[in-house]
């Protein structure tokens, strides 16, 4: 999840940064655009998606990679100097474990064990990776001490890029914005290893990229964010910002439908509102993890409820260093996707 | 009937013990004061040695974190970074976590600072990390900072600096700027510990492309340990926690088993002084014994009244000695530290770790003593005759009868074969043997060895009076004198070669020092180096004659051992002159490259010379002829020489860290000494050799403090001996001065007489004392140290410490001897001739 990166992103605030400013009228470029862009201060490849068991159930699964310019390097000739740091978390819901399965990974880039490749998608972390094969699919390679998971991904729709035509504004200033594309309606492969056991899997995904180096406004408190694979070939995505002490900062989205033709969401289109909530034992959050989604279309308003295949899809690496946020798989009426709950434990700074 | 006089006979015998200890409950409370010295003395030295092997490895695993296992570099130079991808992705291991260790100073607060990739360190050795985050807002921008420095809080309190401060730390003989970011909660409590980002330790502190360790995480444990032999190379070795232990165990383990083994010979003598002080009770009593055994006592119950004896003074004893030992352990730490004085573990207080087994075994070794001391006088008495002993309270022993020599014989030869033995597991285990043999050999001879040094005074006439009955009472029950001497022999044998053995140590070692410390002037760079351009201008300094830099690094040649210290510097010809005392040396064939290796080396690893062996210097293991042993008391762990151009040669590595520096005939050393301090960088300290050499004594004496303290308490216990045995026997004996007076001597000629004999026991016992324990001083010398320290020494006579002995051992026993009779023909002499009973 995308709060990960406040960890390495805050260490970059010393420096003072002359990182990149996101800006209007870009133009994506693919493959370039599936590679790092390592000026960034933070970047992400982001898949969440549904697979099909061998016995017909439902496993929500999330896989992230994360690269952070920390700008902690200077002018240090040291092959150790932290030019990038790579985060990688995976989790898995199955309603038949009843929680999340997490495992996460961290490394400064370097020596061959971390790093992401410009040019195309090439993120390598400690054997863990997320890469496009020559035939246009993507693959990933992420395990755990719980699970492991080998899935390729094959694109089945155009990329689609988020706000004016990839630039997406997160606050009321224009550089509080990132660069960012979706790709909906992956089709997905592969196998998921648990308890020495191989399970073959087949799914539908949807990968986020975005880039960014000045993602959240100060007085941002967390994010609500969702991504809907519709039955109908349609995709839907749709976050908001939430203010510290409460209120809405920003929100936005876009809506595809099958035939490619895009509503793009502004801050007033978009309205999210607790149907339910779920407190978590292990941190004290309370997490909105059923929510009802209205985004106002050209043909009116349409809702969305969101509702949880089970709700303790808390992801607590605070094990590992690392923040806590609620990433779980959702079903919606005629359709499927992922809902991100950030900042409910304590506000983020990215 | 039979049955009644059983019980009545028991119950006279417990009045007898009772009223024994009722009457004289000082010479009880002496014997159990005895046990409990030897108790706590072997209990404080165990103690604080478990202590100080705890801390040490605490210390290790604080430094280490919580690695699996480690690929440590076996130099301070470390080794290729490039090795670390292949190590963390080889089979079975999880995570590798790469770290930069150096010494560092700050000021004079000195820390262990390691270079640390925090999300590695984080995933591998989480104790190494500084102040954790456990959210967004908490992770600090000084995780990645290359100023941001974490200490530990024995480091905070070191270098005297809080959180916030900005500090000059000095390493590798760089000195930078850090900001103290943060602590490190998870160090060991006495750590001296501080951490910074690794690229910004390679960078800042000149140690680009290099690593000295990988921790590592491992998944499959057998797997990794197949797999990273091939992927490691030579500068670097596998060190897992247990090879750690091993290592820290093998650094002291000698010298804390020669501890324990002076410990123990406390409690030994602790035992002779409860033998010598039950036979006289027991001796005293004889006849009560015997009154018992007419009433109807079988044999076995005398044996086990005594015994219950000894086992009460025992039991207080020993509970006494573990309280004591207890209290003199924490103190001793508080004085001395860990090692005692011995040098071993740097860093880190020991704290006193109570050790359950260790008191129950010097528990039980204390109630033992005290038991064979109560049970053998005992068996003794029960083989009188009733009859006899009723009458007459004397020496069992008819005094024409010869003196038994064989068993001593016997014992002594024992003794001196065990000697031959080699050392078992490295610690001289036949050694202590050899010497308990020959120490109960000297004792067991006593008798024979009175009777043999009195006899030219059997026939002679002697004018004093006194002298003469002194000598024939001597002479005449010798069973009584070798009571009396037993004691006295034992401590003073065991003090006597300890003192010769650590006289021969001194002496050793500072004409060791005047030999190798042949120039005139040494520099040494406390942190860091003497680079090339330091060295031009050392050699440049007006009015030198010659200067010769040598590089001093730990060398880790096997991964359980502690390192050795590689050495190169200057060698001319093929000799190790003029530094190297040579001990035994080969010629050096054409071509090969020649290492010397100090006595201790040759030994652990069996280089002698003429062999070849392999040494991991420089990335890939090279061959080396042994072409000398050179005598080395300075590092016990070892030591090689190799020439300059070799080691420059094979590691490129110009950096030197010590100058020798010879002056011309008749040039002034303190002009020269204020030349170099102008050009020299900070942190190179210079120093004289007569300053080395105090310097080194100073240290020897510390590492022997507790020895000293452990010798003057066995010489207190000597003479506490023969006060109490010699007042023990006088007191027995009023029915014999009373005797004496009624026959016409004067108190003043008892006394006398009295003087005379203890003077002549203590003498007899000094000369038998000091006899044996030059013997014993000889195995240690030639057996119990090249055994477990690996040095050989020539023996010097510790000759004030002999006559100092010999004099107070007479001067006390004669002294004692005199008091006593004083109180003993106090009495009315006719009262005393009379008490019978």
């Amino acid at each position: 999840m995308r709060a990960l990166l406040a960890l390495a992103a805050a260490a970059g605030l010393a420096a003072p940064a002359p990182y990149p400013v996101v800006r209007p009228g870009i133009r994506l470029s693919f493959p370039a655009d599936h590679g790092a862009h390592p000026a960034f201060r933070t970047e992400w490849w982001y898949v969440t998606g549904w697979l099909k068991g061998e016995d017909g159930r439902d496993i929500g699964f999330q896989i992230t990679f994360f690269r952070v310019n920390p700008h902690a390097a200077g002018d240090n000739p040291s092959r150790f100097a932290a030019r990038q740091v790579i985060f990688a978390h995976a989790a898995l819901s199955d309603s038949r474990v009843g929680h999340i399965l997490h495992a996460e990974r961290a490394a400064r880039a370097g020596f061959g064990l971390a790093g992401a490749a410009t040019g195309d998608a090439d993120v390598r972390l400690n054997g863990w990776t997320f890469r496009r094969l020559a035939d246009g699919r993507f693959a990933s390679r992420v395990g755990g001490r719980d699970f492991a998971l080998d899935l390729t991904f094959r694109p089945t729709q155009p990329p689609l890029p988020q706000g004016q035509d990839g630039y997406s504004r997160k606050g009321p200033k224009p550089e509080q914005a990132s660069y960012y594309y979706s790709m909906p309606h992956l089709a997905v492969t592969g196998a998921v290893v648990r308890a020495g056991r191989t399970e073959r899997l087949r799914g539908e995904a949807w990968l986020d990229r975005e880039w960014s180096s000045d993602y959240l406004a100060s007085d941002a408190a967390g994010w609500d964010w969702t991504g809907l694979n519709l039955d109908d070939g349609g995709a839907l995505m749709a976050f908001r910002i939430r203010r510290k002490g409460g209120g809405i900062l920003w929100a936005g989205g876009s809506y595809r439908r099958a035939d490619g033709r895009t509503t793009r969401l502004s801050p007033a289109d978009v309205a999210f509102s607790p149907t339910a909530t779920w407190r978590s034992a292990r941190t004290g959050a309370r997490y909105p993890v059923a929510q009802m989604l209205r985004i106002r279309l050209p043909g009116g308003i349409r809702a969305f409820p969101l509702r949880p295949v089970f709700p303790d899809q808390e992801v607590d690496a605070r094990a590992a260093g690392q923040p806590v946020y609620w990433e779980g798989a959702v079903r919606t009426d005629g359709g499927r996707g992922y809902l991100e709950l950030t900042g409910y434990t304590t506000p983020l700074t990215m | 009937m039979a049955e009644a006089g059983l019980l009545r006979s028991r119950l006279a015998l417990a009045w007898l013990v009772l009223g024994e200890w009722r009457w004289h409950p000082g010479r009880f409370a002496a014997t159990a004061v005895a046990i409990a010295v030897g108790v706590a003395l072997g209990f404080a030295v165990h103690l604080v040695n478990g202590s100080a092997l705890a801390s040490f490895e605490q210390a290790v695993t604080g430094v280490n974190g919580v690695a699996d296992l480690q690929v440590r570099a076996r130099t301070p130079l470390g080794f290729d970074e490039r090795r670390y991808p292949r190590i963390a992705t080889a089979p079975g291991v999880t995570d590798a976590s790469p770290v930069i260790s150096l010494s560092a100073r700050v000021g004079s607060g000195r820390f262990t600072l390691l270079g640390l990739d925090v999300i590695r360190a984080a995933a591998v050795t989480p104790s190494l990390i500084g102040t954790r985050p456990t959210g967004p807002d908490a992770r600090s921008d000084a995780v990645f900072a290359d100023d941001a420095l974490f200490l530990s809080r024995a480091a905070l309190t070191a270098t005297r600096t809080r959180v916030g401060d900005r500090l000059p730390v000095t390493a590798n003989g760089r000195t930078v700027s850090l900001r103290v970011a943060g602590t490190l909660p998870g160090a060991a409590a006495g750590q001296a510990l501080g951490t910074i980002d690794i690229a910004a330790a390679q960078w800042r502190f000149g140690r680009l492309g290099r690593i000295d360790r990988l921790d590592l995480k491992l998944a499959d444990r057998s797997a990794a340990e197949r797999a990273l032999p091939a992927l490691i190379g030579a500068d670097a070795t596998i060190v897992s926690d247990d090879s750690q232990a091993r290592q820290g165990d093998a650094l002291s383990r000698a010298y804390r088993v020669n501890l324990d083994m002076l410990a123990l010979v406390a409690l030994l003598t602790g035992g002779f002084l409860v033998f010598s002080a039950q036979t006289l009770s027991v001796t005293r009593r004889l006849r009560a014994f015997a009154l018992v055994r007419t009433l109807g006592l079988p044999r076995s119950g005398i044996v086990a009244a005594v015994a219950l004896e000894g086992i009460i003074i025992g039991l207080v004893g020993a509970t006494l000695g573990l309280i004591a030992g207890y209290a003199m352990a924490s103190a001793a730490l508080r004085l001395f530290g860990g090692d005692l004085g011995g040098g071993y573990f740097g860093g880190g207080t020991a704290r006193v770790v109570f050790q359950p087994v260790a008191a129950a075994t010097f528990f039980a070794l204390g109630l033992a003593a005290a038991l064979l001391g109560s049970i053998l006088p005992a068996r003794a008495a029960a083989r009188a005759a009733p009859a006899a002993a009723l009458k007459n309270a004397g020496d069992v022993l008819d005094p024409r009868a010869p003196v038994p020599w064989r068993p001593a014989l016997v014992l002594l030869l024992a003794g001196g074969g065990t000697a031959l033995l080699p050392a078992v597991g490295g610690l001289p285990v036949f050694g202590f043997v050899s010497m308990a043999l020959l120490l109960a050999g000297g004792v067991a001879g006593v008798p024979w060895l009175v009777r043999w040094l009195l006899w030219p005074w059997r026939e002679r006439e002697i004018a004093s009076v006194p002298r003469l009955l002194a000598i024939r009472h001597v002479q005449g029950a010798p069973g009584q004198a070798a009571i009396a001497l037993c004691g006295i022999v034992a401590s003073t044998a065991l003090m006597i070669a300890m003192a010769t053995m650590v006289t021969s140590f001194r002496g050793a070692v500072d004409s060791w020092l005047g030999q190798v410390l042949s120039a005139d002037l040494y520099l040494r760079a406390e942190s860091g180096d003497l680079d090339p351009a330091t060295q031009r201008r050392i050699a440049a300094i007006p009015g030198i004659g010659r200067v010769a830099f040598s590089r001093q690094l730990p060398l880790t040649v096997a991964p359980d051992r502690p390192p050795v210290t590689l050495i190169a510097r200057p060698v001319r010809g093929d000799a190790g002159y003029p530094l190297l005392v040579l001990l035994d040396r080969a010629a050096v064939p054409a071509g090969a490259t020649p290492v010397w290796v100090s006595e201790p080396a040759a030994r652990l690893y069996g280089w002698s010379p003429g062999r070849t062996l392999r040494l991991p210097i420089g990335g890939r293991p090279a061959r080396f002829f042994v072409a000398g042993v050179w005598r080395d008391y300075a590092r016990q762990q070892g030591a090689l020489v190799i020439r300059d151009g070799d080691y420059v040669r094979l590691t490129d590595d110009r950096g030197r860290d010590e100058a020798a520096i010879t002056l011309p005939p008749h040039a002034d050393i303190a002009t020269v000494r204020r030349a170099a301090a102008a050009v020299l960088p900070a942190g190179v300290s210079i120093a004289e050799p007569a300053a080395l050499r105090r310097f080194a004594l100073q240290l020897f004496d510390r590492s022997f403090k507790i020895t000293y303290v452990l010798e003057a308490v066995a010489i207190l216990v000597g003479l506490a001996g023969v006060a109490a045995t010699m007042s023990a026997q006088t007191i027995a004996r009023s029915k014999e001065f009373g005797m004496l007076r009624h026959l016409g001597l004067t108190r003043g000629q008892v006394t006398a007489m009295l003087a005379s004999e203890g003077a002549l026991l203590g003498l007899i016992g000094a000369v038998a004392g000091v006899a044996l324990g030059a013997l014993l001083g000889q195995v240690l010398i030639h057996v119990v140290n090249p055994q477990s320290f690996n040095w050989t020494m020539t023996t010097l006579w510790p000759v004030g410490t002999i006559a100092g002995v010999t004099a107070a051992l007479t001067g006390a026993a004669a002294l004692t001897a005199m008091l006593a009779g004083r109180r003993a023909t106090a009495g009315d002499a006719v009262a005393a001739v009379r008490e019978d009973w």
